[in-house]
């Protein structure tokens, strides 16, 4: 058994045994089970990025058995230096979604860490699946956890938001499913990867199969037009499912941009990119608006997410190394900026039970620990220099530049937009005088919040200060994935 | 060739002879005793399945009764899964018949008469023999709709049940009349021959073609012949539907290839035509009528009925443009989605009769309200049999509906490509109504007045097992799906 497949089914296995064993009677066992589950899954996942060979673009870690014969389908696993921070990545934020929610979640314990286990091993699946059907398998398994998480742990609107997120989700992804039914024919009957890398098709067929695409990641993502679950699913989510969606959860759809839309329909990639570029500024500037005059801190944030994936996709689009490495480089300090963000709106929510900016005012005066982190992660979200935050969308602006003036023009404006909805949020919650008896009473993060912002904290900086780690793992992959797409596969 | 080969028919002759052994030992059977009845069935069933599996792993087709009926691996096959869907039935129905006094005998004896005339319908090589097949197995579940004598709406469904299963054999057999008149044979491999000499009456032979199509919609319950389903399902006792519900379809299914397919494979253009539009009318009307459901079993018979559009759907893609090149994988496809279907049926209804007790038939979906708070197990069941329905991977329904949305993509006609379209939007409608019994059971609060569920620990492992079988299922779906395959290979053969 490989890495990789240690990596998924661990946290899977985990996951089953929390639920076979939980009481609701005990949680204190389901804590510690899960949070022993979580550290040892993140564990197996390390061997992965010290083992890592930079030097090539060739799958790593590879296993492949044959899985289902029928369909010539294979269990056929890999990374490469595009997904293999993503691993990492979701098995980290596993770990801090358990601490996160040990004592905020209170009914259904075991279920609850049973279910982000579970969760956590299929999203690792998605980013290690180098077999069509089996990326779709992880990827539409992904639901379930999600939709039982929204749903019970949830807010007052859970059982819409859920239903929501599910059949958006689905209606995208089952159009992906025709499309990897047709490439399964279209190669002679094969759902692997590199073969359908390799495959020649006319335009007609790649700009089907780039809009089929198209539909199951740009729900994901989200981008503008569809991005309207996410903020519903965001503001019901139990804290912990907000961070899991924001931080990994997104990514796969952008992940799905380029592991199947760009390498498998080259030409059409290129042929519809101003389409994708244009969604992604209205994303960056028109969503950046939509979050100035958010009320609610969550729907703000969630507002914010779906800017800053705009910047990702604009990065992937324009087809250079730095943009796609700056979109890649924004997806990971995205991860740890926008998790960071919904703990901390969890922090607040946990003590006053508002979500509403209007509730608060002057907390810095009694929670000033608290609110040092939340300054550190503001800054972090609208791009500060030195944090995790700047460099991928730097990448982005410098990628955009030697393309167009004017797209990096109006692509930037989405520094100003940032940093306009994310400090007039932080004013009006942390600053000013103590705004009511409720602030007066809060209490200071307890060690184990404070353990968690500050392993946040150290990884954003870390991505600001040094990203050269990400970016050396990242570049031949990217380097392949562009000679590739130049290519065009026409005749 | 035109010995009586005795052999093929052993599984049959066993069954025959237990059920009357059944019947008779029930007779000195007291109420306290019944249970005595109960695993004397269930020894039978094991010996007929242990059968049939021994004859499919033999590989071979015999013919036998003087070719009245055919030994082959597709009939053993599915002969095997229904036997086997029997036993689960039988031991899901055992606690619900008998707290509500419907323990007789007659429920046992009329369960091996329908497993018999099922059987005999898998069989068949002749059409008056699956006619002999399809009425045994219908007359032993009309009797087994009206078993609650007292209750109203049983009765009715009964009634339905017969009036309109009346007229489909009248359907069914009035085509096989026409076939005769046309090919001057019964037996399946002569009209297949006599149909490919092209001399024989087109006019008659379309006519014969519609009334066989109608007939059996009726017995798969495809729109427009499904108006009995949901009242059917509906008012019978839950065992009772369960068994209509479950083996049944599993002869609908091998009486269908045998008679399109082994007997009417160069008429496949009339009637592909046909199931194109009994599959669409099903997806839509069933998916759509489903959301408005507040019962279970009507939800669920709704949902039957989607699901047998898109089971016919895989018999739509075997001819293409005259060639057959694609019959194998479309018909192995539908063969599939068959099994794994009644495998969660099963499961299904098999856990409406668990959370069911003596005045409370848990059959409203918001009998499940908090079902997760009270059994954790039980909920987590259902709801894989429900993600199953929808088609959501890891559950064994998504390779099913992958299945065949292949066969229609493969084909690599634009017609058929639109269809699979169709099929995926629709099952995104289905979705709804399957996430809903989720939602009811995770995110309601359960209702005061609910009681525990107690029940045996047998059914609870069964119950179990059926679930994690769709789990597995799921995950390693790949032998299934080769035995599937190679059945219909050797079917398609001969």
């Amino acid at each position: 058994m490989g890495l990789l497949s240690v990596s998924i089914w661990l946290p899977i296995l985990f996951g089953c045994l929390l639920l076979a064993l939980g009481r609701d009677d005990n949680p204190g066992m389901a804590r510690w089970l899960a949070l022993i589950g979580a550290i040892v899954s993140f564990a197996v996942t390390i061997p992965l990025i010290t083992g890592f060979n930079l030097g090539t673009a060739a799958w790593q870690f590879e296993e492949n058995k044959l899985w289902i014969e029928r369909f010539n389908v294979f269990y056929h696993l890999g990374v490469d230096g595009i997904s293999v921070w993503f691993v990492l990545l979701t098995a980290f934020i596993t770990v801090v979604v358990v601490i996160a929610g040990w004592e905020v979640i209170k009914v259904r314990v075991h279920q609850y860490m049973g279910a982000f286990l579970i969760l956590s091993g299929l999203m690792v699946g998605v980013f290690a699946a180098v077999d069509g059907l089996l990326f779709y398998v992880f990827f539409e398994a992904t639901l379930i956890p999600m939709y039982i998480i929204i749903g019970v742990w949830g807010g007052p609107r859970r059982v819409y938001a859920a239903f929501k997120f599910f059949l958006y989700t689905l209606a995208g992804s089952l159009l992906m499913l025709v499309a990897l039914i047709y490439l399964y024919y279209k190669s002679g009957g094969s759902f692997d990867i590199n073969t359908w890398h390799k495959l020649p098709l006319g335009l007609p067929a790649q700009t089907l199969l780039f809009f089929a695409f198209f539909a199951a990641f740009s729900v994901k993502v989200p981008m503008w037009p569809v991005h309207t679950w996410l903020p519903d699913a965001h503001v019901e989510a139990p804290t912990g499912g907000s961070v899991v969606l924001a931080a990994i959860m997104l990514k796969l759809g952008a992940y799905g941009f380029l592991r199947f839309s760009m390498p498998i329909a080259p030409d059409a990639s290129h042929q519809y990119a101003w389409f994708i570029i244009a969604l992604s500024l209205i994303a960056v500037v028109y969503i950046g608006l939509v979050a100035l005059v958010q009320q609610d801190m969550k729907k703000l944030v969630a507002y914010s997410s779906i800017a800053h994936m705009g910047f990702v996709t604009l990065g992937f689009f324009i087809f250079s190394e730095m943009g796609i490495s700056g979109g890649l480089v924004q997806m990971i300090s995205h991860g740890f900026v926008s998790g960071a963000m919904f703990l901390a709106i969890g922090v607040l929510y946990d003590r006053v039970h508002s979500r509403d900016i209007a509730a608060y005012g002057g907390v810095v005066n009694t929670m000033p620990k608290f609110a040092a982190f939340a300054l550190f992660f503001t800054m972090a979200n609208c791009g500060l220099p030195g944090t995790g935050g700047f460099v991928g969308e730097w990448m982005v602006i410098l990628g955009t530049v030697k393309t167009s003036f004017w797209l990096a023009a109006v692509a930037a404006t989405a520094l100003i937009f940032g940093a306009a909805y994310s400090l007039w949020m932080y004013k009006r919650v942390y600053f000013g005088a103590v705004a009511n008896d409720h602030v007066r009473d809060l209490t200071d993060i307890n060690a184990r919040e404070f353990l968690v912002m500050a392993v946040l904290a150290i990884a954003t900086l870390w991505m600001g200060v040094y990203p050269k780690p990400f970016t050396d793992v990242m570049h031949t992959s990217v380097d392949a994935l562009i000679k590739h797409t130049s290519v065009s596969k026409l005749k | 060739m035109n010995a009586m080969n005795w052999l093929v028919v052993y599984p049959e002759a066993l069954l025959l002879f237990s059920a009357c052994v059944v019947a008779l030992v029930d007779l000195y059977v007291t109420d306290e005793r019944r249970r005595a009845t109960f695993w004397l069935t269930q020894l039978s069933f094991a010996a007929v399945a242990a059968l049939h599996w021994t004859f499919y792993d033999g590989g071979h087709t015999l013919y036998g009764m003087q070719k009245m009926v055919v030994a082959d691996p597709m009939g053993h096959l599915l002969a095997f899964f229904a036997t086997l869907a029997m036993m689960i039935t039988v031991a899901y129905s055992q606690a619900y018949i008998g707290s509500r006094e419907l323990q007789k005998g007659e429920f046992y004896t009329l369960s091996m008469f329908v497993l018999l005339g099922i059987s005999v319908m898998v069989a068949a090589n002749n059409f008056l023999m699956v006619y002999l097949g399809l009425e045994l197995m219908s007359l032993s579940l009309y009797a087994l709709v009206a078993l609650r004598r007292d209750s109203g709406v049983a009765t009715e469904a009964a009634m339905k049940y017969f009036v309109l299963g009346a007229m489909a054999s009248g359907f069914l057999l009035y085509g096989m009349s026409m076939m005769y008149g046309a090919t001057r044979s019964l037996e399946i491999n002569e009209v297949f021959n006599a149909i490919g000499t092209g001399r024989i009456n087109p006019t008659v032979l379309t006519f014969g073609v519609v009334f066989m199509v109608a007939g059996l919609a009726f017995k798969l319950g495809a729109v427009p012949f499904h108006m009995w389903v949901p009242d059917v399902y509906h008012g019978a006792p839950t065992a009772v539907t369960l068994l209509i519900g479950g083996a049944p379809k599993l002869a609908a299914f091998a009486i269908t290839i045998r008679l399109l397919v082994e007997g009417m494979l160069g008429l496949a253009v009339d009637w592909q035509q046909m199931l194109v539009v009994l599959a669409v009318s099903s997806l839509v009307v069933g998916n759509l009528a489903a959301i408005a459901q507040t019962n279970l079993k009507r939800m669920l018979a709704y949902s039957t009925i989607s699901q047998m559009g898109f089971m016919l759907l895989g018999l739509t893609a075997g001819v293409v443009g005259g060639n057959t090149l694609s019959a194998g994988n479309a018909y192995s496809s539908a063969m599939f989605y068959m099994v794994t279907y009644v495998l969660t049926t099963l499961g299904t209804f098999g856990l409406i009769m668990f959370l069911s007790r003596q005045g409370f038939e848990s059959d409203e979906i918001s009998d499940l309200a908090g079902l997760a708070k009270r059994s954790p197990w039980v909920a987590g069941v259902m709801s894989i049999f429900m993600f199953s329905l929808a088609g959501v991977p890891p559950m064994v329904g998504f390779y099913a509906k992958l299945a065949i949305l292949q066969a229609l993509v493969t084909t690599n006609v634009p017609a058929y490509v639109v269809l699979a379209v169709i099929a995926v939007v629709l099952s995104l409608i289905g979705a709804y109504y399957y996430l809903r019994v989720v939602k009811v059971m995770y995110f309601d609060e359960p209702a005061n007045a609910m009681p525990p569920v107690q029940q045996g620990m047998g059914i609870s492992a069964l119950l179990a097992a059926n679930g994690l079988a769709v789990l597995v299922f799921g995950l390693l779906p790949g032998g299934l799906m080769a035995m599937c395959r190679d059945a219909i290979l050797k079917a398609l053969a001969t």
